[in-house]
Parts: structure tokens; sequence; C-alpha cells
């Protein structure tokens, strides 16, 4: 850069921010309609939160669309500072602010569209009230977000049986932690640096993932983007809150409404979208399932769940099929995946999570059984940590209990094939020896990846895994 | 050549000849990079001047001959008019009229200005002809940007499927990117060469050094004297103390052009015009880049408001990071497994703040003259940070503050303006001197331009610089600016990304200053840059007419918008 200060028409420090212009009307910035409210306490001392509106830069301007923020929460501005560009009908236009304070809260995030006049973020006078703002936009959020949680196909609600009171609830030894992808990076003074590439950073930022809670995949253990999709594909685990179980969400839906995806949400999406880059196929299978129900019946009293069943069975068949349990995630190879994880989709409020059930071909049914009840007890408080739902290699995803008897799952990207369960009903069947009978079957649907599993592959491990229910006696033992 | 001979001279003591180190150090015109601005004028045969009309090769060679002819005939020309009071160990009679030290674009410009107006010529030089911008400069930095430019096409789905086009994956072959930039450097070389060659300009191959007045040691004995020299060595990539190159993993652009990897991560130290040319190059290929920019945002020089939109364009959508406000004190290059790592202090309170590790770092931190060996001693000339002091004329200023009679100095190792285009300009300015026409160079008419996906050009004066001015001068300063959004052309290309600004003086209607974002901008300057030379007024410019549709219709309408008091 020296050389180009050198020169003597370069600027040699140019200023960014100084608004030159505001003397010439052709070219003004626009400034942002900031409202000024005084919060409800009153009170000698006056807590002075503004709204930024979304302004008509244009006579004919109805809503505006979010370009950058320039500024960032908590950052403090000065009058006349370019806060927000917006883009209008015509072009991108720097908007700057009336009023000296802080950033409290952004509203409408970038790539966001708002109507001229609504409030796109909060504007706090001292530091002390950022903290005000932000509860007051979280709160103007969070009833915004209560939309159905069902984003996507792969939103599976929490299977009814989980609930059963397990007989052992005694405190369970903590399966070893999965292997992490590496160990912390050398260069890492002992993990209190996070070495980040610079993608890896901005999408960190952008889903909100914490880069301190991934393991690096890249060379020297740095942290490369594919590990934060990783991390936000399975959402990351929300500060744990208090907060009580909200209500159904369907009651306070306000109709009519536009509601911007939460975190959650915006990280499914991405995901869902990135699955379309997959080439997947289905192929699905009836499975008589009179066999397992009895032993359901036998061994519930114990703890045992239909889902570890499920899982267990699952593990079993996969365990001779290692092709289904595979996964390729560059498009040039594919992993034979050294344990079988069986991630099994569950509704949380606001998304969707899938705890693993890790090595489900190795543990016995019972500690399994446990195993899920206590993660989904962490789910449910969104205590889980990374390990314990992002490393599956194999996903399930029932909605039987709501009597669905067929469905379809979305590959998560990443993995090779996923399982969608449908409801174990009465059905008539006519038997080889040419009489009709009442059998209790379900339906399943494997959605894989056919750059790695193939049709044959699918369908030999569905047969194993029909043969694996029909006949369940490995489940236990 | 009124005006430059009438030089007096004020030390006209004798120099002795000393022995100077030149051998040692590096080849001649560069071993650098300038990656910014590179217009190429003249690489082909044909030129055109403003005093002539030739428009064909052939009968600019022809034009040529006859004036070399006649040049001949008077060898000794010479010791005119302001030669009185010069040295009198300056000889009566010259080999040549001119000798330019330095084969870069420069030397070729005045070179071939110099002929033209019938002037005995010889070049000089120690390495190979083209100098930086031709051999590690902006010409193969095009040839890389071009394929980066394509590949960022192809790369966009969104905007293919915009226009309806489907590709399946795109991918390229590195070798065959860095011959694409190879064979071009190659062939702009030889055109160079060949165009000089059958111009008839001497080409002398070694080290030139000042031995004296108007006297140049080419190579290790062999003494040549000309009436007029003009210095224009150059620049190299400049290297902050701390830094250790080792090519492979912490390289200049002289390495970087080469494409011999394409890290995964690279740092690049300096985000000014090669640092950001250099991301769009490595961001294509499928690298993540950090910036570390020792001032307090990135691409400092441009228009803050254009700087603001192409880091908006150009930084943020990518995969990019960056520091800014930090000094890299210390780069070691990878090695036994280990990363580049990249100490970073605070630029302004020293303190230290950081360890980056990454994959290989570019520096880009400038360009330093190339001015070592040259013998300025000999004619009591002092270098200003390696800098060769100019007046406006590019007459060499000797130490005691004197102009140092028959000799001049272009180019970057002036540092006037580090561009290819303005060194040629700067030379056929020296030539039109030496020729008997008065000549001074506008540098603000000079325009300049980044290579990037969309690329940024500008001539003139900044906005924050324009309001200074105008407050010093006292008159009043307006901003005019026109998007590529309504333009019909870019809209087409779907590339409406762009903005043209035009800062300028309501009362008169004078350019001040263009500044442009967008679709091939650094081909629309010049309807700008021509007028500030020309001294058009933007009155006249709103009458003229612009195809439709054509890019070139975004200055129309920021002529147009302009609102000029009569």
């Amino acid at each position: 850069m020296a050389h180009l200060l050198q020169t003597s028409f370069l600027p040699s420090s140019p200023c960014l921010r100084a608004n030159p212009d505001r003397s010439s009307s052709s070219t003004s910035s626009p400034m942002v309609q900031i409202s000024r409210r005084r919060s409800k306490t009153g009170g000698v001392v006056q807590a002075k939160i503004r709204e930024i509106f979304m302004p008509a830069l244009s006579s004919t301007m109805t809503e505006g669309k979010i370009v950058s923020w320039v500024k960032s929460e908590g950052e403090k501005l000065a009058k006349g500072e370019s806060v927000v560009v917006v883009e209008s009908d015509k072009a991108d236009m720097d908007v700057e602010t009336f009023y000296d304070g802080y950033l409290a809260a952004i509203m409408v995030e970038e790539g966001g569209v708002a109507a001229v006049g609504s409030a796109i973020a909060l504007l706090a006078e001292t530091e002390d009230e950022i903290e005000a703002a932000r509860s007051k936009a979280a709160g103007s959020s969070s009833s915004a977000s209560s939309s159905p949680a069902a984003a996507s196909t792969a939103a599976d609600p929490i299977p009814a049986e989980i609930t059963a009171p397990p007989a052992a609830s005694a405190p369970i030894a903590v399966t070893p932690v999965a292997k992490l992808a590496s160990a912390v990076h050398p260069a890492s003074d002992g993990g209190k640096r996070v070495v980040a590439s610079p993608y890896a950073k901005k999408l960190a930022k952008e889903l909100k993932v914490d880069l301190a809670a991934i393991a690096g995949s890249g060379p020297l253990g740095r942290i490369v983007a594919k590990d934060v999709e990783a991390a936000a594909a399975a959402p990351a685990p929300l500060a744990a809150t208090t907060a009580a179980p909200p209500p159904a969400a369907s009651p306070n839906v306000e109709l009519g409404t536009v509601v911007p995806f939460t975190t959650m949400q915006g990280a499914v999406s991405r995901n869902m979208l990135e699955s379309l880059s997959v080439p997947t196929f289905r192929v699905g299978y009836t499975i008589t399932t009179d066999a397992l129900d009895a032993l359901y019946k036998k061994i519930k009293s114990k703890g045992v769940t239909m889902t570890a069943l499920l899982a267990k069975a699952t593990a079993l068949a996969l365990a001779k099929h290692p092709v289904v349990n595979s996964s390729c995630r560059d498009g040039n190879s594919f992993t034979y995946n050294s344990s079988i994880n069986i991630a099994v989709a569950v509704a949380i409020d606001g998304g969707l999570i899938t705890p693993v059930l890790q090595d489900a071909d190795k543990s016995d049914i019972y500690s399994m059984s446990r195993k899920w009840k206590e993660l989904v007890d962490k789910a449910r408080a969104k205590q889980l940590q990374p390990h314990e739902y992002n490393t599956g290699t194999f996903t399930l995803s029932n909605l039987g209990m709501f009597g669905v008897d067929r469905f379809d799952a979305i590959l998560p990207p990443g993995t090779g094939a996923i399982m969608a369960v449908g409801a174990s009903q009465p059905t008539a069947v006519g038997t080889k020896d040419g009489r009709i009978g009442i059998k209790n079957q379900m339906q399943v649907n494997v959605t894989a990846d056919h750059r790695v599993i193939y049709g044959a592959d699918l369908a030999a491990f569905l047969q194993t895994l029909s043969k694996i229910i029909e006949d369940p006696k490995d489940l236990t033992f | 050549m009124q005006a430059s001979l009438s030089l007096s001279v004020s030390n006209p003591a004798a120099i002795p000849r000393s022995g100077h180190g030149f051998e040692s150090s590096l080849p001649f015109p560069s071993k650098p990079v300038n990656l910014r601005f590179c217009g190429l004028r003249r690489e082909a045969l044909g030129f055109s001047s403003t005093s002539s009309s030739s428009s064909s090769s052939s009968s600019s060679i022809s034009a040529y001959r006859s004036n070399r002819n006649a040049a001949r005939s008077k060898k000794v020309w010479a010791s005119l008019g302001g030669d009185n009071g010069s040295s009198s160990s300056a000889p009566k009679s010259f080999d040549y009229d001119l000798i330019i030290i330095g084969a870069g674009v420069g030397g070729h410009g005045a070179a071939l200005h110099a002929v033209e107006k019938g002037l005995k010529t010889a070049i000089v030089e120690g390495d190979v002809v083209g100098g930086t911008c031709v051999n590690r400069g902006c010409v193969p930095s095009k040839a890389l940007l071009a394929v980066s430019g394509r590949m960022r096409e192809l790369q966009n789905e969104h905007h293919l499927k915009a226009l309806g086009l489907q590709v399946s994956a795109a991918s390229y072959d590195r070798q065959g990117v860095a011959d694409h930039a190879n064979n071009l450097a190659t062939k702009i070389r030889s055109n160079l060469t060949n165009s000089m060659k059958a111009l008839g300009v001497d080409i002398l191959t070694g080290f030139g050094t000042v031995l004296g007045p108007q006297k140049v040691k080419v190579g290790k004995d062999t003494v040549v004297t000309a009436k007029d020299i003009i210095i224009a060595t150059g620049s190299v990539p400049f290297v902050p103390k701390g830094i250790e190159v080792d090519g492979k993993t912490v390289i200049t652009s002289d390495h970087a052009l080469k494409l011999e990897s394409i890290p995964d991560w690279i740092a690049i130290v300096g985000s000014g015009y090669i640092g950001l040319e250099f991301s769009d190059v490595y961001t294509a290929l499928g690298s993540e880049v950090t910036f570390v920019e020792a001032l307090d945002q990135l691409m400092p020089g441009f228009d803050p408001e254009i700087g603001k939109l192409a880091q908006r364009v150009l930084i943020n959508p990518r995969k990019i990071d960056y520091h800014t406000g930090v000094f890299a004190t210390k780069i070691t290059p990878a090695k036994d497994g280990k990363p580049v790592t990249i100490e970073l202090i605070d630029a302004k309170t020293k303190e230290p703040k950081e360890t980056l590790e990454v994959d290989a770092a570019l520096i880009a931190t400038g360009r330093a003259p190339f001015t070592n060996g040259l013998g300025l001693e000999n004619i009591n000339v002092a270098t200003q940070r390696g800098f060769i002091p100019v007046d406006e004329r590019m007459r060499v200023i000797d130490s005691n503050g004197d102009r140092v009679p028959h000799l001049f100095c272009i180019g970057d190792a002036n540092g006037k303006m580090m561009l290819a285009h303005a060194a040629s300009a700067q030379g056929i300015s020296v030539v039109e001197q030496l020729t008997g026409r008065d000549h001074v160079l506008n540098h603000l008419s000079i325009p300049a331009a980044c290579f990037t996906h969309p690329e940024i050009s500008m001539v003139g004066l900044t906005e924050p610089q324009a309001r200074e001015k105008a407050e010093l001068e006292g008159f009043e300063v307006a901003v005019a600016k026109t998007s590529f959004k309504a333009n019909t052309k870019a809209l087409a290309e779907n590339e409406g990304e762009g903005l043209a600004k035009l800062i300028y003086r309501p009362d008169n209607g004078e350019i001040l200053g263009v500044h442009i974002f967008g679709l091939h901008a650094a081909d629309l300057i010049h309807e700008a840059s021509n007028a500030i030379a020309l001294g058009t007024r933007i009155q006249d410019l709103k009458l003229a007419v612009h195809a439709h549709p054509t890019l070139s219709e975004v200055l129309d309408e920021l002529f147009k918008s302009a609102k000029v008091s009569f």
C-alpha cells in the first residue's frame, strides 16, 4: 500500500464514515426514522429505547430489503453515521442515524425485507439499556417465531412411547464420548484459541454456531466450513433456558403474518436445501410386526421402548450391510463408518433434533432404552452436547404414532440413508396356504444416497431388517 | 527544445567513475509485479499519437525511417542552446539522442514516441524486455483474472439459472491456468520487443549505470553517450522486514503469478489493488482468504463510498475475512509440517494481537522503487526512500535541489504514480519536451483500474480529496451518482451491481473525479479521463450521444444527472 499513498492523487487516509455530503441535496444520504419511546418504568431514570424504522427512500417504495448492517449489535453509533444499507427500487442506500446511542438489537437480519415504517432495529441511548432493548426485541420476535415448527418433512414429533416411565432410573454410566474429528489444534494454545478458516467463521456467524464447541476436521485440525455446517445441521443446543415447555404453538399463531426463521429453522432450511444436491432414491418394504409387538409387550415393563427396539433391529441389519451405513461427503469417495450410530428424529419446541444412539449394534436393548430416555430429556432441556446429536450414521424417523402409514423422509446431508417408519396396523393379508388372515404390518421407506448405495443394497438391507423384526429373538440378548 | 534545454547547471564538477555494486543486485527493471493498472499502450506495431495520424504500422515505420535518417545525418545536433553552462566533460557528439534505462512499459512508450519524433534511441535492459507489467504484473495477472471471472460465472448457479443456463460442475486445471498466464506474458513480450526492433530502437542488453551527465555504462564495460537519458527502472515488490519470503508458502506477486499452488487458506498482507485482485483469483479457484491490513479499513486508496460498496460485493459474500489496523511483524514460512505463522500487532498501540496460522501468505504491501546500482551518486542524486526525486516535468533533482541536466526519470522509480500507463505517459511527455514542445502531464487525468469482478476504476480526485481542495480554494463541490441497476445492458447481463460517481464543480462544470464500480468499469473510465485531459466540461458532455443499449450509458446518465448552474 505504501506506494499508493505516495502517489499524489490517491487519498492517504480516506474517512469512510464521514458523511461529506449532507449539504448537497441531490446526494445526501437518507436518515433513519427513529421513533422515541420511553420505557414504561417511567420514573426519574428515563430509559430511552428508540426504534429504527425502515425509511422510505423513494415515493414509490413500500418495502425495503436490508442489504447489510454496517454496524453490529452492541456497537456505539454517533449521529450521522451509517447504520444500515437498504436496497430501494433503484439503488442501495446507506441509511444514517439521527441519534447517538448503541445499536441494541437488530430485528431484521441482512437479506430480510421490512415494510416502510416498520421497526428494523432498536437503538439504546446508554449501554445499560442495551439489555432492556434486547429483551424487548426478543419479546417481539419470539412471539413472532412461534409458528408451526414442522418446517420440513423430517420434522417428527417425539415418539409417544418414550414417555413410558422406565423402571430403572438409576444413574447411567455415560457412554464414552464419541470420537470427535480431531484433538485440539496444535496452534490453538491448548484450546484458548479457535482456528477456523475465513469461510467457516463467516458461516458460523451466519448460522449462529459457536466455533468453540466444534472440533475441526481440516488441515492441522482447523475448523472448516463443513464442520460448521455439520454442527448447524444438528441444531445447536440453544442456551439452556429454564422456560417451561411452551404451550402448543397453534393457538398463538397469528394468521396472515410473515415470520422470520428462528436460528434452528434457518439451520433446518439450509440443510434441506443442501440435501437437494444429493441424488436420492427410495425403496419401501412392508414388515409384519406381530412378533415384535409381542416382544415389546413382554419387555415393556423393563423400560424398553419401541424406539430402542427399532434402532436395535436397524443396527443389526446395518451390521450386515455396511454400505447402507456409509456416507459420501465429497462426491469422490465414501466412508464405511466404523460405528453404527442410529440417529432418531425428535420434534422439540421450535424445531427438530436427532439424538444419537451410539454403537447401537453393540449395546444391549435395556441400556439403549435408558440411554434413549436420557437423550430425550436432555433434548427437551436443550442440553444435548454436539456429539449427542451430530454423530449419527443412519437416521430413523417415525410418524407411526399419528397413524401415518407411510411417508417419505429427506436424507440428512452427510449420511447415507434415512428410514421413514409408518404405523403398525392390523392388515388383512393373504397367506401362502391360500387363507386370509389379519397381521400387524408396518411400512418402512428408506431414502438413500444413490451415489454410494444402490437399489440392490437397500433391498437386501430391508430384507434382512424384515427378517430380524419378524423373528426378533436377536434383539434382546 | 527551449524549456528543457535551458537548464542552469549548478554542479558541473566532473564526477569520478566509481564502482557500484549493481552487478550483485537484482536484475534491472524489476523483479516485481505491478499488478495494478497496466494499460499497456503500444504493444503492437502501429501506434498513434496526438500529433500524427499514422494508424497503420507500415506508415509509422516508414515515417520513422525517414526520421531516423535525418537523425543520423546530424549527429552533432547535440550541444545546443542549453548546454552552455553544462559540464565540460560532456561529449560534443553522442552515440544516441536518447538512452532509456529500463525496457518496461514506461521505457517502451518513451522509445516509440522518441522514434516517431526522429530521435536516435537506445533502450537498456538488464533483464527481460517488458519489465514488471508484462512479465510479473498486469499482463499475467489479467490472464489469471480472466480465468477467475469465468470460474465465478460458471460457479454462480443462481446467476446462471436467472439467465436460463445450466452448467454442470465447473472445474479447472491449475497448470493450464498457469500456462495461460505465462503464454500471454511471452506473447506480449515478443510483441513489445518486435515493435521496438522494427522501428529501429537499439536494445542494449546489460545493466545500465549512469556514469555521469549524458553517459551510461551498459553491462560491465560498454560505455555509451546520449544527449538525454531517461531512467525507467521500475520497482520490485516491497517486503517489510520481519517477513521471510520463501517463494513457496510465503510469496510475493512475482511467485503468485506463476500459480504454482492454490492453497486452501491464504493470508494476503495488504488490501490494495494487488491484494484485491489476487483475492479475486484465489477465491474463484477455491481458496479462502484472510486480509491483513495496516490501516483501519480495507481498500485504502479508493473513494470511500466505492470502497464500501466494493467491500460489500467483493469481500463480504466471498470466503474472505480480514484483520484491519494490524501490522504483520513476523511471517514464517511453513516447514516441518507446521503452517505459515503470521504475528500481528496493533498498528497503533504496537501490542501483540494475534497469531494467524495459514497455508500460505501473499505479501502485497506495495512496491519499492528499483534504483540501487544506478550510479546516482555519480551525479549527486539522493533517492528518497529509494525514489528518484523529479519535478513536474520528470527532470531529476539532485541533492542540492537543482535539476540534473539531460536526465529524466519516469515510472515507478519516481513514485509519482505507480502505474504502467502513467510511466508510459510520463515518457511521452519527456520526449515531447526533448523535441521542442513543452509538456506537463496532468496526473489527475490518468485513470486507474482494479480488475476484480466486477471491476473498479477511477480518475481524478476522490470525494474527500475534492472537498478538501474545495475548502482550500473556495469553490463548491457536488456529487452525482448513477447505478448500474438502471442500465439495460447491465441488466441484460444480469450484472446490475454497480455504481458510478461523478465529483464536479457545479459552478463551471469541471470534472474533479469519476469513480466506477461495476461491470467493465475499467473500460468505461476513459470517457471521463479523456474529458479531464482535454478539459471538456459536463455541460458539453451532456449533449454527447451514446449508443443504446450499452454500458456507456451509465456515464451518459451520470453526466446528465449532474446539475451545472449555467
